[in-house]
């Protein structure tokens, strides 16, 4: 049977022990990079949920990241809520937002779509810095946000944190991989490739594609609380068009729709700035001529998903009645 | 009455700013179905070269202040247009048959290079024009005061908005542009160079934006590096809002922006400003999925 196990899923396995031993052998700086790189997988699997499978074109999506991690920061500084605890509190607004901005617009196509969410998330930053309801603390954003407390533990530096988001990574790829081998995530394929003839087929393309920014705008939310239970201090500006900007370019760079991708684009969206350190001023110069080489050397992303398989059970061919 | 006519002329002739840089969005969409999200940026850099044109060559010593702002405007847009056509060469061409978000990230790309050169050669901070380029006349209408240097960009704009039109609607090489941008394999089929037309479109789009950059300088004094951002999401925004693709709705939508942010930012709220222009651009296409001026063919839910 060990024959049949694909190439890959040793070279998984290596990465993932290597990863898991991380802890030893970084210092905190690297960890620390580390857990930047684990919060824009989070992030980027929750986009790749509305780019790579659905095909919408989602530039905004900071507005949704934002609007778990105020709304964590909130709860948490006003009521003192154990800031984990307010995880589904962040995905549910972060959900309910989506839905209520979403619903009137998800019929725009592509490009309109685009420029609707950069525009969501613009309004959503400008109301930030203007202090809306008095509770977003304004351009200087919401600080004194509680450490979190994980089994009477005190998560405060960054090996802690390591486990932490990465814990939550693996959660997440879990149940995006279950969640695209579902009828769901076919229904989600079968629109990007043809919403027409999805629509003839029966699904609802309406409702699957405001399913899927829903989902992907709650991800977001939640990863928005451990953002700002790692920062203690969220501002308006951490969550600014570039931000979103990243986010989707790790998409498109790693290979939409595919999670592997996902998750290499995050290093690399996060990694090529600090080994371009060298170039101190023309940092980030030299990132904006890789963005374009990358697309025109391996136009699908690094590791594009791979074509959908459904293997024959051969136990059971083979005792088929004539 | 006289706040009320500041902010519509105000508002018009950063309008007219908007619409010149809408039209290089909406060109290069019409013919490529691309975002070009580094249109922004050639803006920012016709700013910076009318800057540089001007404190080393001193065109409006030599040539008198009208004279030799005309001159700088055709050489910053000629320079602009060369810009653009490298950039098509270098970023966009080899993804012509690939995946739209690719291009779209090589876009993004080359913004960010374009944004990070000119903060190189030019430095972080604010740079400002000679402040005795054009004279600062004040004219009255129906006797109200009225700066000049508006009326003039808002002229300037509308004449070179009338001339693309002419040249697109008239003229056998705009037809050709028309023909590429309806479909382009029919339009090869009929002898027409479409790769022509398209390094002609990514000319006239940056040199028109090139020109704005230059508007801007003069207008308001002070040019930053990050400026191309701002302005080229409004005037993308415009050109949505107008109906992306299509000419006059371009046109159309950068003066409706410069207004609603003119009387939005009087009468409203300065600080939500922006905010408001997005907000109305929402509404816009809540009740017409495809901009003003588009044509319909939004999908049905």
């Amino acid at each position: 049977m060990i024959g049949r196990i694909p190439k890959r899923f040793f070279v998984y396995g290596v990465l993932t022990a290597l990863l898991v031993s991380a802890p030893l052998h970084l210092n905190n700086y690297w960890l620390d990079v580390l857990n930047n790189v684990g919060l824009y997988v989070i992030l980027g699997l929750s986009l790749n949920l509305i780019v790579g499978h659905s095909g919408l074109f989602n530039l905004g999506h900071a507005a949704f990241y934002a609007m778990g991690a105020y709304t964590a920061a909130i709860l948490n500084t006003l009521f003192h809520i154990p800031i984990l605890m307010l995880i589904p509190a962040s995905a549910l607004t972060a959900g309910i937002f989506a839905l209520i901005i979403v619903r009137p617009i998800i019929h725009l196509r592509g490009d309109y779509l685009c420029i609707v969410t950069i525009g969501v998330g613009e309004i959503v930053r400008i109301a930030l810095i203007n202090d809306i309801f008095g509770i977003t603390g304004g351009a200087n954003g919401i600080f004194g946000i509680s450490r979190p407390i994980l089994f009477g533990m005190k998560i405060s530096k960054p090996d802690e944190f390591f486990w932490l988001i990465w814990i939550f990574v693996a959660i997440t790829v879990f149940l995006f991989y279950r969640l695209e081998q579902s009828r769901f995530g076919r229904a989600l394929n079968y629109l990007r490739e043809d919403e027409v003839a999805a629509e003839g087929s029966g699904i609802n393309t309406a409702y699957y594609k405001l399913a899927a920014f829903v989902l992907g705008a709650a991800w977001a939310g939640m990863a928005g609380t451990i953002y700002a239970a790692k920062m203690m201090t969220i501002a308006p500006e951490s969550f600014n068009f570039w931000e979103s900007v990243l986010m989707f370019t790790l998409i498109i760079m790693g290979g939409s729709g595919s999670i592997p991708g996902v998750i290499l684009g995050a290093f690399l969206i996060i990694g090529l700035p600090e080994l371009f350190r060298e170039f101190k001023d023309a940092r980030m110069l030299v990132f904006g001529i890789a963005m374009v080489a990358m697309m025109i050397f391996r136009t699908g992303g690094i590791l594009p998903p791979r074509p959908r398989k459904y293997p024959i059970d051969h136990a059971q061919e083979g005792s088929v009645n004539p | 009455m006289e706040f009320f006519f500041q902010q519509l002329t105000n508002g018009l002739a950063v309008g007219g700013i908007y619409a010149l840089i809408a039209l290089g969005y909406t060109m290069v969409y019409g013919v490529l179905k691309l975002i070009n999200f580094a249109h922004g940026d050639l803006f920012t850099m016709g700013a910076y070269l009318g800057l540089t044109v001007l404190a080393s060559l001193g065109l409006h010593q030599h040539l008198g202040a009208f004279g030799g702002v005309v001159v700088l405007a055709l050489m910053i847009m000629g320079l602009v247009g060369v810009v653009g056509i490298l950039l098509d060469r270098a970023a966009y061409k080899p993804l012509r048959e690939s995946p739209r978000l690719s291009a779209v990230v090589s876009a993004l790309g080359a913004s960010i290079f374009f944004q990070n050169a000119l903060m190189l050669v030019y430095g972080a901070r604010y740079q400002y024009y000679p402040k005795d380029i054009l004279p600062k006349t004040v004219i009255n209408i129906l006797g109200m005061p009225v700066p000049l240097m508006r009326i003039l960009i808002l002229a300037v704009s509308i004449l070179m908005m009338a001339g693309l039109q002419f040249f697109i609607q008239k003229t056998k090489t705009g037809t050709a542009i028309r023909a590429a941008a309806i479909d382009q394999a029919a339009a090869r089929l009929m002898g027409i160079n479409v790769d022509r037309v398209i390094m002609l479109v990514f000319f006239i789009g940056p040199a028109l934006g090139g020109a704005a950059g230059l508007m801007v300088g003069l207008y308001y004094g002070q040019i930053n590096f990050t400026m191309g951002w701002v302005y080229g999401l409004k005037a993308f925004t415009a050109a949505i809002m107008g109906g992306i693709g299509n000419i006059p709705g371009a046109m159309l939508g950068g003066i409706l922006l410069g207004l609603i942010e003119a009387f939005g930012a009087a009468y409203i709220s300065l600080a939500w400003k922006d905010a408001i222009a997005f907000l109305v651009l929402i509404v816009i296409l809540i009740v017409r999925p495809t901009g003003l001026l588009g044509e319909r063919v939004a999908s049905k839910v």
